[in-house]
């Protein structure tokens, strides 16, 4: 039986307050105000698809050394329209980050809005045919939009991740379908930041309507389901009570429609379905069935039903738990800023060429993405980084440290400063020295930080961010953060 | 066992350049600067100078690598000059080597010059770089305020000392050193401050504010040393010598290891301690006349006096309120005006330091000279608190 086995999600702390936006653009797009209601979420400035499909991962695959507990990952397929790296497979870097082993399947799947729900699809068909026994699923987006653009205001950021497998399932396939269209609402062309939509009536009645039903009806028949029988409808669309004119269209009650999170999260793009999904999944009970379609140059449904191991999985951050982890920001000039959307002076001490030894990265990629120190054979002093002598001033063993993965271990802070001098996108840069109460430390950036709001001795987690841009060569550098731990 | 180098090697000479921002000179002009002084005040030629060492920390800024950048614009007899570079303790190495050079008795006198040309960058503070190849993949995107601001909040959490506290403080270090910098003639910053105005000064890294932060200067300074029998040779009188040189590493304990607690500098206490053992220093408090250190943050300058054993272990807050570091104090502090205000002009501070001990042992520092110092002690660090370089060094009167 093939199915979901574990399910995480991630939205972004930052809140950008849809009043602050027709605000500020008031004076171009007075229409705005009226709709211009809630809250989108808004991935900080070093957050991309990539940093955000591994939070959602790592809330799928809880467990304190990914070392071993995510061995069994056999495959990982990223769904993505935002991905940071045309040509460098970018879930390489999520499994990197995620401390997976070398011998699996790794692909990026984009190009459409269902991309998120295609890559759960592939991973559904990789287990079924055999070839992956544990498959990750994760899917995140970052959309670009123009100042003023009514996507601007609807669009939101975040992610969510899915275990697939054949044991311990907790929402089972019961019948996919798909259709593949040119239909072209939108598009993005090579080298371009931003969508280019055709008109709104159209997309609707042309796309979404004649569309979308008739693959939903399709994986019904498929799974062997009435319409009736299905429990959750999740029909991602910025398009107003558009979910449930398609549910009717399907025989599925309006009732069934799973709330969009429109109001305070706004559309993820290719991640939305998996979004709602994953939400749904935090809401369903033991043997529901939920009907997933995606919409994008055709469509993609996929239909569960959710086991009774749904009840024993272990209480996650998910989306609940993202959404309810917020911070609200009315600074539509920050937000500006963090898109690149505005030419903002950054001082010289911006001008640092941040060029990267790749033979380096490479070398040290276990330390650099993974966050694995050594943990000394001899004495049991775990250190950061890893080394040929062990740091331990009794010890000093030599070639003696076993890999000793920090990612998922929680921190202190021992000492702190908030500096307005160095160059930041989002001053003052936070950082201190971090310790682990396994041993070890090290002087790490802080990230989703506010000033005062913390000293020495707050605990904190560890996060997968940007560590800065090398806008000269189109190179992005990513390593772990330290951020304030959320109390349950 | 080792004898130390203690009345082993005196100074004949010295020299410093005024320092600041010099619009209008390169580090050769400033090199030779000092060097003018240094040669006057020893009574040598040129041509007597057998090994020479310079000191220099940024090479994109100053004078780029190797030794040639001195031995040209000193027009050096083509003897051997080696560039040392040991973070902002550079001083401090140039000086080490010209005085083993002569300890080693390889030469009779030696050279040690340091110089840094901050003000070509364009921008206020410290120039930034890539430090090597794996650190700007994973270290945090520091500045030198920030790294040492990290004392302050470990401080605070060790000794249970309120932020307010803590900042006046450290308030009290900066105003003490500009009322010294304001008598010096050198000095980069010569204007005496309030608290008020240095606790409502704008944040630079929490806790530290503008006044809390050292000057980024141009200048050079430099030494001319030889043993104590031919500075007698020579007709020198009131001789000073070397009575102890430490230098000690971080070997990445501080950074990798739970045994630090962030508030101190480990390797300032190691060097301390050796440094006593090698001047035979008993009682540092009571011994000592006088102390240039490494004042590159008020907050260093603050954990420094537990450091260098003279405050005791959460004591320096109440010593530096009662004025014990003030220029009439028990051990006067930074009475040139420390880097705070003679400026710090990285590869020059450590011989800036021994400059200002050696014109007080001497008793020519002017209108701040100190009644009677008999020995003095340097302390120059280079680095951040969780990965550093510490110099610790005392002079003093020949015997004393």
């Amino acid at each position: 039986m093939t199915g979901i086995v574990s399910f995480g999600g991630y939205v972004p702390r930052l809140r950008l307050q849809r009043k602050a936006i027709a605000a500020a653009n008031a004076w171009i797009a007075p229409g705005q105000g009226a709709g211009a209601k809630g809250e989108r979420s808004m991935a900080n400035w070093d957050e991309d698809a990539v940093t955000m499909a591994v939070e959602a991962a790592r809330d799928c695959l809880p467990g304190a050394n990914p070392l071993t507990s995510r061995k069994h990952i056999d495959a990982l397929f990223l769904g993505s329209t935002t991905l940071p790296f045309a040509d460098r497979l970018n879930a390489g870097i999520v499994a990197s980050a995620l401390s997976l082993g070398a011998n699996m399947r790794g692909a990026d799947i984009t190009g459409s809005q269902r991309a998120g729900l295609s890559a759960l699809l592939a991973a559904f068909d990789a287990v079924s045919a055999g070839s992956a026994s544990h498959a990750l699923v994760a899917a995140a987006d970052t959309r670009k939009t123009r100042a003023a653009s009514p996507a601007e205001l609807n669009y939101g950021d975040g992610a969510a991740a899915f275990e697939v497998g054949k044991s311990n399932v907790i929402a089972r396939l019961l019948g996919a379908a798909s259709s593949t269209i040119d239909f072209i609402d939108h598009f993005r062309g090579e080298g371009e930041d931003f969508d280019y939509h055709w008109e709104e009536r159209w997309i609707r009645d042309e796309g979404f309507v004649t569309i979308v039903p008739p693959v939903v009806k399709a994986a019904l028949t498929k799974a062997g389901i009435e319409a009736a029988a299905v429990d959750h409808f999740i029909m991602p669309t910025t398009f107003a009570k558009l979910d449930q004119q398609i549910a009717k269209a399907c025989g599925i009650a309006p009732e069934k429609v799973r709330d969009n999170l429109a109001g305070k999260l706004g559309e993820c793009g290719s991640a939305h379905a998996l979004v709602m999904l994953a939400h749904a999944l935090e809401e369903a009970k033991p043997g529901q069935r939920i009907v997933v379609a995606s919409f994008g140059q055709g469509c993609d449904v996929a239909v569960l039903e959710t086991t009774e191991a749904l009840s024993r999985l272990a209480k996650r951050r998910g989306i609940n738990g993202s959404l309810a982890h917020r911070k609200e920001e009315a600074n539509y000039m920050k937000w500006l800023a963090f898109n690149g959307l505005v030419n903002l002076e950054k001082g010289m001490r911006a001008e640092k060429d941040n060029k990267t030894a790749l033979t380096v990265t490479y070398r040290k990629r276990d330390m650099l993405f993974g966050l694995t120190g050594g943990k000394c054979t001899r004495c049991g002093t775990a250190q950061f980084p890893r080394s040929r002598i062990c740091v331990n001033p009794n010890c000093k063993a030599v070639d003696a440290q076993e890999p000793f993965c920090y990612a998922e271990l929680p921190g202190k802070v021992l000492s702190w400063s908030a500096d307005f001098l160095t160059y930041s996108m989002d001053p003052p840069q936070h950082y201190g020295m971090v310790t682990f109460e396994e041993g070890g430390r090290f002087l790490a950036d802080f990230t989703d930080v506010d000033v005062g709001s913390f000293d020495s001795g707050a605990e904190v987690r560890m996060v997968f961010r940007i560590k800065d841009f090398d806008e000269r060569r189109g190179f992005r550098r990513y390593f772990w953060k330290a951020v304030p731990q959320v109390k349950a | 066992m080792a004898s130390g180098i203690r009345d082993k090697v005196a100074i004949l000479g010295m020299g410093c350049s005024k320092f600041g921002e010099r619009w209008n000179m390169g580090a050769e002009e400033l090199m030779v600067e000092a060097y003018m002084e240094a040669l006057g005040d020893a009574g040598v030629e040129t041509s007597q100078i057998q090994a020479a060492w310079l000191s220099t920390h940024i090479d994109e800024q100053s004078v780029g690598k190797g030794g040639t950048p001195l031995s040209v614009a000193l027009r050096l007899p083509n003897i051997a000059v080696t560039r040392v570079e040991n973070f902002c303790a550079s001083g401090s190495e140039a000086f080490r080597g010209a005085v083993y050079a002569v300890a080693a008795g390889a030469c009779d006198i030696a050279l040690a010059l340091g110089v840094e040309k901050l003000k070509d960058t364009g921008y206020g503070g410290l120039p930034t770089g890539q430090p090597g190849t794996l650190l700007p993949q994973w270290g945090a995107n520091g500045s030198a305020p920030g790294n040492f601001a990290q004392l302050a909040s470990a401080y605070r959490a060790k000794h249970k000392v309120s932020k307010e506290d803590l900042k006046r403080a450290i308030a009290h270090v900066s105003v003490k050193s500009h009322a010294n910098g304001a008598k010096n003639p050198k000095a980069h910053l010569q204007k005496a401050i309030t608290e008020d105005q240095c606790l409502g000064a704008p944040m630079i890294a929490e806790p530290l504010g503008l006044f809390d932060c050292c000057g980024v200067s141009d200048g050079a300074a430099c030494a001319i040393v030889t043993t104590p029998e031919i500075a007698r040779a020579m007709g020198k009188k009131d001789i000073i010598t070397v009575k102890a040189l430490q230098l000690a590493l971080s070997n990445g304990l501080e950074s990798s290891h739970n045994s630090w607690d962030g508030s101190y500098f480990h390797t300032a206490r190691i060097a301390a301690k050796r440094a006593y053992d090698e001047a035979g220093i008993k009682n540092p408090r009571m011994d000592l006349s006088m102390i240039e250190v490494h004042d590159c943050f008020s907050i260093t300058e603050l954990v420094t006096m537990e450091d260098l054993f003279i405050s005791p272990e959460g004591g320096a807050v109440k010593d530096v309120m009662d004025g014990f570091y003030d220029a009439d104090g028990g051990v006067p502090c930074q009475i040139d005006g420390g880097l705070k205000c003679f400026g710090h002009p990285i590869g020059a501070s450590g011989l800036r330091m021994l400059y200002e001990m050696y014109l007080q042992l001497q008793g020519k520092a002017g209108a701040r000279q100190l009644k009677d110092p008999r020995i003095g002690l340097t302390h120059n660090l280079g680095g951040s608190p969780s990965m550093n370089v510490c110099s610790v060094a005392i002079i003093g009167a020949m015997g004393a």
